[in-house]
């Protein structure tokens, strides 16, 4: 390999054949995007809109790229910021996990601090206003309405869940939060020749613990969310989908975060319902170490 | 005995928009039963049978109840309460 930012991508596509004995005779997979190199499924958009953006010269070595970013996106950022010399500041909420901002922070990113009260649209505010008031010494990137973000879904997720699960897919399902996973793997899987119903699990409640999602009726919606796309938006509660990241991790071996926990728990239930037959493909969107540190540990934040 | 509790953004549609609110208790479960009866509907958001749900943190003056007394956690006048989700929001 060349560079890091050739290692993003053709991640594994895992059988989940535990959990599949409460659906008999449908199948679930489970798309690890955790072996990308900064962590999570967020390295594909993170690169490609820096990638897209140094093309086409909205990025240059005397501007710094800002987005808002609650973590993962930021990780993602900061490695490639690292990786192909541009400099990275990100905004985000205070109460998110010391890891995280640890993590960021490793690679030289400079970090601003929004309202914990506020959650990811108080760091959208904030950064808008920064890029408002200084508009020369940014890029701002923009993940919830950057085209970028759900092309590089398009380009990498769907067509690769197409070549490892084959014609035998009936449903993608997976969470939504800037809405790029979700809108550009079902723009490709909606291209197959026979039809694939494409899901989008959202919090059942404003106020939830699956971090990274975002329930949509009571948040900014993302510019490039266009729900015309999608067959059916199906709600997952916390608890449900933080029962399921311990099942992951128990008895399939796979520790992942609390989203992947609720995606498995909403293709379960997809899968449950089409019954016999059934092809469910979901995303595993980060690894559950990544949370650790907020749940079990920490006992402080600072305000 | 006015609580100052702190309201985030996700449970604002059940205070009238409203980021603090003036609340009693002597302590916070008391504080919790008075915030439901002004504002129908949030004590579920917050706890279950259990107790505080898991991914809803509660700081009196700044400190996670969990490490305090928990709903038993004393309060008195001029104190402030912040419920704060567990997470931040906005991935995926």
């Amino acid at each position: 390999m060349e560079s890091v930012a050739d290692l993003v991508g053709n991640t594994p596509l895992v059988r989940l054949r535990a959990i599949e004995r409460d659906c008999p005779g449908a199948e679930l997979y489970l798309k690890l995007e955790y072996t990308n190199p900064g962590g999570s499924v967020k390295d594909r958009p993170a690169l490609r809109m820096i990638q897209d953006a140094i093309r086409d010269g909205r990025l240059t070595h005397d501007k710094t790229l800002i987005d808002a970013t609650s973590g993962n996106t930021g990780v993602a950022y900061s490695l490639f910021g690292a990786a192909l010399g541009h400099r990275v500041a990100l905004v985000m909420p205070e109460n998110v996990s010391e890891a995280r901002k640890n993590i960021t922070r490793a690679f030289g990113t400079e970090l601003i601090f929004s309202s914990p009260m506020e959650g990811s649209d108080g760091a959208i505010n904030l950064v808008r206003k920064l890029v408002a008031e200084h508009p020369e010494r940014y890029f701002y990137s923009d993940q919830y309405s950057n085209p970028s973000n759900p092309l590089a879904h398009y380009d990498g997720t769907g067509r690769e869940i197409l070549a490892q699960v084959g014609d035998r897919i009936t449903h993608f399902a997976t969470g939504v939060g800037t809405t790029g996973t979700i809108m550009g793997t079902s723009r490709r899987l909606k291209e197959h020749l026979r039809p694939i119903e494409c899901v989008a699990l959202e919090p059942a409640e404003a106020l939830h613990g699956l971090e990274g999602l975002k329930h949509m009726g009571s948040s900014i919606v993302p510019a490039i969310y266009d729900p015309t796309t999608l067959d059916r938006v199906v709600p997952v509660g916390t608890d449900e989908g933080w029962d399921m990241a311990d099942r992951l991790a128990a008895e399939e071996g796979l520790h992942v975060g609390h989203s992947t926990g609720g995606n498995v728990a909403g293709a379960l239930r997809i899968a449950k319902e089409a019954g016999k037959g059934a092809c469910v493909v979901t995303i595993a969107c980060d690894r559950g170490d990544r949370y650790f540190a907020p749940m079990r540990w920490e006992q402080h934040y600072e305000w | 005995m006015a609580i100052t509790v702190r309201i985030p953004t996700p449970l604002r549609t059940l205070t009238g928009g409203q980021d603090e609110v003036q609340i009693e208790g002597a302590d916070v479960g008391a504080l919790i039963e008075n915030l439901e009866k002004a504002h129908p509907g949030i004590k579920d958001r917050l706890v279950d049978e259990k107790g505080v749900r898991r991914f809803v943190n509660i700081y009196a003056n700044d400190e996670d109840i969990r490490f305090l007394d928990n709903l038993k956690t004393a309060l008195k006048d001029g104190d402030s309460v912040s419920i704060v989700p567990a997470i931040a929001g906005g991935r995926a």
